[in-house]
Order: structure tokens, then sequence, then C-alpha cells
């Protein structure tokens, strides 16, 4: 564990991307190669199974330690991470134990069948045994949720150098659904052909919002406009007759939308599709709630598919005849998709439209009709531009629609957790229904830290009644929220459900008595 | 509303019944009416006496200060021209038939815990204090009672700290780091504590350290009040950027939120406070690292100087109090949380800010 926790330390003692990288690129030129794959998965949100639950690491934690449990709540309550407040209050390691950290994860995994009592003898041994920041590590290998301030993205930059081999190589090979007992560190990024793993999509390519004057795009003739759909972001594979689905999230969802790997199957040997995986009924999209009722699903009942159809809207043909075309101009990409979509009268496989405009402001007019349109506005994209892996500026951007606001009186405060314990930053939002207020939305993000210290000063002097962490609160404060979309809701008193609300701007020009009504959110309901 | 037998609420009665003792808390700090004496008063008062300089405990607009000798300067270099007196530790002092004796707190140059016996009751206010030795402050001297007060700012089984030359270890290594990488290291600390514990035990001979102003300040009167201080370099504006290259500048958290950093072009950044135990707090502050490093007890010493006081009755202040106290109620204490203007250690401390 010694090269990992110092891995770890550099990495915690420095602010600079760069450093981390030079960390991570020492560590792979001494770990052994079980080491580095471990790393590469637990950096990639791959963590072993679990074998212990966290109720039992507090409770021996509190007995070890002889800090009785109400006080390890407490002090867990105050450190916001398990594996931390675990690692702070035990006493000090009275022996050593040199084993690396691929051997930590097979004794963690070995557990996995064994008595409690004998389970608890491990995590003893293992606490005596280890410092503080191996403890941490070992902790967080059991409780999972391994967030040290190493992205993927910055891990992938680190292997490209260890291995000299260009990022988006590596970003590729990282992909997929493998783990550290399906593979091997030789297998995974330095055999020759990568496509030993026919589920292997590519990495996506992600757009930023645009930020400056649309015309500063230059020539619109250059650029071509798709309507950008509120679905899910999908990469669709059919190799070797087999399909597969794939979220952004770098998740397989192929048993989830059982109608497009239907439908995947039936396409020509070696294609993969992106695009969004969208609910749609009769040539029109439906709104995002129909899709969450099918997200998480490993069985999709008939009546579901029934009730939430989704559909495959295609953006752009990645692989074609089982070779990787990612680098040839959006526009042969896309006649090659069209030609797919038009073989295969699919009704489940839509191709996403190319919108005709003459120059940016006919554009501009058009964004306007986004939201009757389901759309959330364009994505506009180079005709020339290869695909790229990440999120890159330059080639493709979002233009979104501006969002809805409205003035919202705050009625109920939260504490945050962890780090954030000390100030209330969850909040719960209302608009006046006649002469009474009557909650719809809760936000929290939005604010910076010095509004949240101002904010928990006045809920501590205004608190009317505490429900455990919530605090509701004299209706006096005003804020903005945005929001992207708004749909009927019978679960929310309100009747409205919002999609992303969070915090705007704090309006302190408003007394409450100034927020918007209820009648001005329904006038927004499509 | 339940009265007693003098018809009195029973809020009343107990507010009567605390201003009976020797010591109580009249909302203008702690008070003995015997003497007519407050102890760290945070609103005006007549007769004021200070445990320790930090601001939160030596307060402007008392009609007269008493502080320990070694406090006298610090407490001239805050408060300007006020009325002080100093006393020296052991000293006895009566008013009006009450022993006032200061003892040394350990927490900072000059602190001190103020025993106050009156017919044979006995209570200490500790202040703020450690029992870690830093080599600059009067070492802690334990002082048995019947009652003591005590903070709890790190009162919660998590904060315990490794012994201080680690941490001076952690720093020296960091420094050279940054030094042989042409860095600037950068470290905020008190201006009055762990500003110079800073000086005193870091390796001179890596490099030059150089004091921000408000910390350069407080050592000019230590300096002058006889405390020898290794050498510093003030950071004035009219030092070149070049003259800063591998050197260690220490310097007020709120000097570092400023654009007063700018001048050291590549600098990186540290942080010495006990709250950089916790992951969550350090990241918050978008330093580069943190160094487990106070001058309050840990939660070892706040347990182990409350049994040396051999009190049965404990008074609780700022910190983790409520959690700290009922810890001590388990122990069989007669523990208590007070309500007081104290702040423990401040990660975004404002004090310094007034101090050029
Ligand atoms: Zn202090
Ligand atoms: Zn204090």
């Amino acid at each position: 564990m010694k090269q990992f926790a110092q891995l770890f330390r550099k990495v915690e003692e420095t602010n600079k991307t760069n450093d981390k990288v030079d960390a991570l690129v020492h560590f792979f030129n001494e770990a052994d190669d079980s080491d580095k794959l471990w790393t590469i998965a637990l950096f990639s949100h791959r963590r072993p199974r679990r074998t212990i639950t966290t109720s039992f690491l507090r409770e021996w934690a509190s007995e070890m330690s002889g800090v009785p449990t109400w006080l390890f709540e407490e002090s867990y309550h105050i450190v916001g991470d398990l594996a931390e407040t675990i690692s702070l209050v035990l006493p000090n390691p009275t022996q050593k134990d040199e084993r690396n950290l691929s051997d930590w994860i097979e004794y963690i995994q070995g557990l996995r069948e064994v008595e409690e009592e004998e389970k608890k003898r491990a995590v003893f041994y293992a606490w005596k045994s280890l410092n503080q920041d191996e403890r941490f590590l070992f902790n967080k290998l059991i409780t999972g949720g391994f967030r040290i301030g190493i992205s993927q993205k910055l891990m992938t930059r680190a292997l490209s150098k260890h291995l000299d081999k260009p990022t988006n190589e590596i970003a590729h090979r990282l992909m997929g659904n493998w783990t550290p007992d399906s593979t091997d560190f030789q297998q995974l990024l330095l055999d020759d052909s990568i496509s030993s793993d026919t589920s292997k999509p590519y990495p996506f390519y992600l757009a930023y919002a645009v930020e400056e004057k649309i015309e500063d795009l230059g020539d619109p003739d250059e650029w071509t406009a798709e309507w950008k759909w509120d679905g899910i972001r999908g990469q669709v594979i059919c190799r070797e007759s087999e399909s597969f689905i794939w979220s952004r999230g770098e998740e397989l969802v192929t048993d989830t939308f059982p109608e497009i790997a239907m439908m995947a199957t039936k396409l020509p040997e070696g294609t993969v599709i992106d695009g969004e995986i969208l609910g749609y009924e009769n040539g029109s999209p439906l709104s995002f709630q129909a899709l969450q009722k099918r997200i998480g699903r490993k069985k999709v009942t008939k009546k579901l598919l029934k009730e939430a159809p989704v559909v495959l809207m295609a953006y752009d043909l990645l692989e074609c005849k089982g070779e990787d075309i990612r680098n040839q101009s959006l526009e042969e990409r896309r006649l090659k998709l069209a030609e797919i979509v038009q073989d295969l009268q699919h009704p489940t496989l839509v191709l996403s439209e190319s919108v005709k405009f003459q120059n940016w402001e006919t554009l501009a007019e058009l964004r306007k009709t986004s939201r009757e349109r389901g759309a959330e506005g364009f994505m506009l994209k180079k005709k020339a531009s290869p695909y790229l892996s990440g999120r890159k500026k330059g080639d493709w951007w979002k233009w979104k629609v501006d969002p809805y606001t409205i003035d919202a009186v705050m009625l109920y405060a939260q504490r945050g957790h962890g780090r954030r314990s000390s100030l209330y930053t969850d909040f719960t939002f209302a608009v006046w229904n006649g002469d009474r207020l009557v909650t719809f939305a809760k936000a929290y993000s939005g604010l910076t830290d010095k509004e949240f210290k101002e904010i928990t000063a006045f809920v501590k002097n205004n608190t009317i009644e505490r429900f455990g962490p919530v605090s509701s609160v004299k209706p006096e404060l005003v804020f903005e929220l945005a929001f992207e979309g708004i749909q009927e809701s019978k679960r929310h008193k309100s009747g409205v459900a919002l999609r992303f609300p969070r915090i705007k701007r704090w309006r302190r020009d408003k007394p409450a008595s100034e927020a918007n009504h209820l009648e001005d959110l329904k006038a927004l309901l499509p | 509303m339940k009265k007693d037998d003098r018809g009195r609420t029973s809020r009343q009665a107990r507010r009567y019944q605390d201003m009976k003792r020797l010591l109580s808390f009249d909302g203008k700090g702690i008070y003995c009416a015997q003497a007519d004496v407050h102890i760290d008063p945070w609103k005006p008062v007549a007769k004021a006496f200070i445990t320790h300089g930090h601001s939160d405990h030596a307060r402007w607009g008392m009609g007269s200060y008493v502080c320990t000798n070694a406090s006298v300067s610090i407490l001239k270099h805050r408060l300007g021209k006020v009325k002080i007196h100093g006393i020296a530790y052991g000293e006895a002092m009566m008013v009006n038939g009450v022993e006032f004796t200061f003892f040394p707190a350990g927490h900072v140059i000059g602190s001190a815990q103020i025993r106050v016996s009156y017919k044979g009751e006995t209570w200490v206010v500790s202040g703020d204090y450690k029992l870690s030795n830093d080599g600059i402050s009067e070492a802690f001297e334990p002082v048995k009672c019947h009652t003591f007060i005590t903070e709890s700012t790190f009162g919660l089984p998590v904060y315990r700290w490794d012994p201080q030359e680690q941490i001076y270890d952690r720093m020296n290594t960091w420094w050279k780091k940054n030094q042989a990488e042409g860095k600037v290291s950068i470290i905020t600390a008190y201006s009055l504590g762990k500003a110079q514990r800073i000086i005193q035990n870091l390796d001179h001979s890596v490099g030059k350290i150089f004091t921000h102003g408000a910390i350069e300040a407080t050592n000019r009167a230590l300096r002058a009040s006889g405390v020898p201080l290794l050498d510093t370099t003030h950071a004035t504006a009219n030092l070149d950027y070049k003259e800063y290259a591998g050197g260690l500048v220490i310097a007020t958290s709120s000097a570092v939120n400023s654009n007063w950093t700018k001048k050291f072009k590549d600098f990186r950044l540290g942080i010495a406070s006990g709250w950089m135990q916790v992951r969550g707090a350090r990241r918050r502050r978008a330093a580069d690292i943190g160094f487990v490093l106070s001058d309050h007890a840990d939660w070892n010493e706040l347990n182990q100087a409350i049994a040396l006081t051999e009190a049965s009755e404990i008074y609780v202040t700022h910190g983790f109090s409520e959690i700290f106290s009922q810890h001590l109620i388990e122990q069989g204490y007669d523990a208590k949380v007070v309500k007081t203007a104290f702040e423990g250690e401040q990660l975004d401390s404002t004090e310094e800010e007034k101090v050029a």
C-alpha cells in the first residue's frame, strides 16, 4: 500500500494538475502491473465488490478506538467521510504489513464468504498494520467512492505519458466493461488489437456551451445545426451480430432499451452510432419525464415499453463496416449514417435532421421555437470536424435556449453535509398562490460561500420550526431560480415539477410580496 | 409558570444562584462579583483581567487591564494607549479578598490561565491552552481547582496532533522541494503564536524567511520586549520579486486572500492550522498543502488537562462545546456548556486585518 499511499499523499499536497499528472506517471513507472491495473480501475469508477457493510465498520472503529458510537457519529457528521473519520479516530498502528495495493484488495475480496468474527479480525489486523493515509485508502477500498482529486481525464494523460501513446487511444482502451479480473494491464493497454472486446465503445465527444456572440463562429456555410434533444446521450454498437448500448456515463444500458438493442442487431456488421436515446411517439419527442420511467430498469415490462417508447435519434457514425472512421469529416460520416438509416427503415432509428439556415439571424429566430418542439436549442458542428474524444472547444458547440426564470421565496433551509455541515446550503422555495405560499422546488447550487454564510446567519435568526436538519424560516428572502423545463406533476403540491432548478441570484432588491405567483409558473407549462 | 418559595421562576432562581457563585457569566465576560473583575470581557467593563493577547480575549474599551508581564507589549501593540498592569506568573494579587494568580497556559507567548480563589473555593479560567511545549510560549502548568472553564475548539476525537517536530520536518521538506522547483513557499499562520513557532523551528539554512506586515509588526513588539526571535525579513512592497526566489514567506490568511500574493509570481501555498486535519477543510481552501499545527489542545490534551485539574465541575466554552461536555458528563464530570464570545482557531481570521 506504501506506493499507492505515496501517490495519494503527493496528489493531496498539490493543487496543480501538472503535479498530479507527474505523481501518477511516477507511480506508473514504479508500480507493478497488477497495482497499475487496480489504480486505473479505481480512478475509472470500477471498485472492488463490497464485502463488509459500513455499519460493521462504524461499530468496529468505535470498539477499537474506544470512542462511543454517538461520539463517532458526531465526528462522522463533522468530517463528512466515513473512511476518513475511521482513519482519524483509530489509535496509532502497532505493526507493519508491506502488502501492496492489489494484495490488499485481494485480502478484502477474500472476506466475502467468511463469518462476521473473521471479517472483524481481518479488518482489525489491517487497521493495526497501516498508517493513517493507508488506513484511509484501505477503508475507501471497502466503502467505495474513490474521489481523491484524480479524474479519469487526468489519469488518461498520465498513462499516455507513461506508455508514450496518444491520449485518445488510451481513452478508448479504458472504455468498455472490463474489470481487473477480466483483463490485465498488458491486454488492456498494450495489446495490438484493441477490438478484442466487441462491446468497447469510443470515448464520447462532448461540446461546451457557446460563450461569445454566435456570429463569432464565422461563416455559417462551414457549420451544420441539429436540434439538441433532452434524452440520454448514448452509443449503439453492432459487432459480430451482437448489440450494446452505452450511456455517456459509461454504463452499459442494453437491457434498459430492448427495442433499440433489437434494432441494433439488424445494423450492418461493425457499426457504431452516436445518438440520443429519446422518448418518442408518433414522430415527435416526448418529455424527459417519459424517459425517466425507463432509467435504471434492468427489466422492462411490455406495459412500460408501450407507455414510454424510445428511439435512437442518430447524430453521428463512428465505426462503419468495422472501420474506425472518427477521423473522417462530419459531412462524410453523416452521409454514411443517412445511408444506414435509410437502408434499415426501422421505427426506432431516426436520423437527427440537419436544420437548414442561411445566416445566424435566421437560426437565432428558429432557436426561439426550440421549446415548442421539445428541444433544448441547437448543436452546432463544423462540417469538416473529426470526431474528437472528451470535452473539447472549437468544432462543436451547444447553443441552448435561455433557461426559464422565476422569483421565489425561501421557506425551508437544510444544512449541508461534510465540509458544509456548518452552513445551510439546501433550500426549498415557494411562490404565491393567492395569499398563501406554496412550495414548488428545491435548489442548492448557484451561490457563493459568502452568500451561504449570510443566509446561514439569517436562518439561525429567523427559524420558525425545526424538523431534524431542516428549519422552516420566515418567508423573507427572494431568489431568482433558473430551470430548464416544467411539467405537470400530481406528486407535487404545486402541481408542477421543474427540470434542473438552480439558484441564479439572490434578489436582495425584492421583498417576499413581489415574488412570482403560481399562475406565472403554470403559464410556462407546455 | 412554576415559581419557587421566594416567588422566582426557575430561570430567575438559577440566575440568582449563578450570581452568588465566585464566577459567573454576565453577558459581558466571565465575572467575579466579589472582586468586581471581568476576565476576558467582550463588552466594555471597568476592570479586565486578560488571559492572552488574541483579539477575542483582549478587546479594546476596558477601563484597565491586568495581564502577564510577557503579554503587556502584545496588548500595547494591539490596543494602543490603555491602562495596563503587568503581573508575573505565580504572583498572587488580592482584590477585595479574592486571590488572582496567573499560570502559564502554553497557548502563545504570555498566555495564562487565571486561578481565582476565595474562601476555599477555587476556579481556573484557562482561556486558550495547549499542553505540548512549543519552545517559545511559557509551558502549560496544570492548576488544581474545583471548577475549570475550558475551551473545546478541537473537542472531537478526530483532532489528535502528530508531534510538532514531524510537522516542522514536513514544512522543511516541502520548502526544499518548492525551492528546487524555483518556487516561493507561502505558509499562512496566526500573527501571534504560530508565526513565531514556525520562525523558530524551521531550518534557516534552507533559505530566507520573510514575513507579512501584520506578522512583522507583532514580531517587532515581541523582539522589543526581549523575546529572542530568529532573524526574518519584512516582505515589503519595494522588495524585488527575485529576492523571494527559494524563500519562505509567512503571511496571515487575510493577506493571502488579497492581491498581496501576486508579487511572488510562482508560489506554493500551505496553511498551518489544526483544521487541516480534515481533508474537506483542506480542499476547500484551495491551498496546496495543509500542516496540522495548532496552538490549541487536541482531543487528548483537553482530556488530559481536565483530569490534571482534579476539578469536578467543568464549564465548556467555544468549540464543539455541546459534544465535548456530553463526553465529559459520560466521564463522570459535572459539565455544562456556556456561551461566550471567544472564537477558538479561525481559518478566516479577520483579527489581523486591522494591523498593517
Ligand atoms: Zn487564543
Ligand atoms: Zn480564543
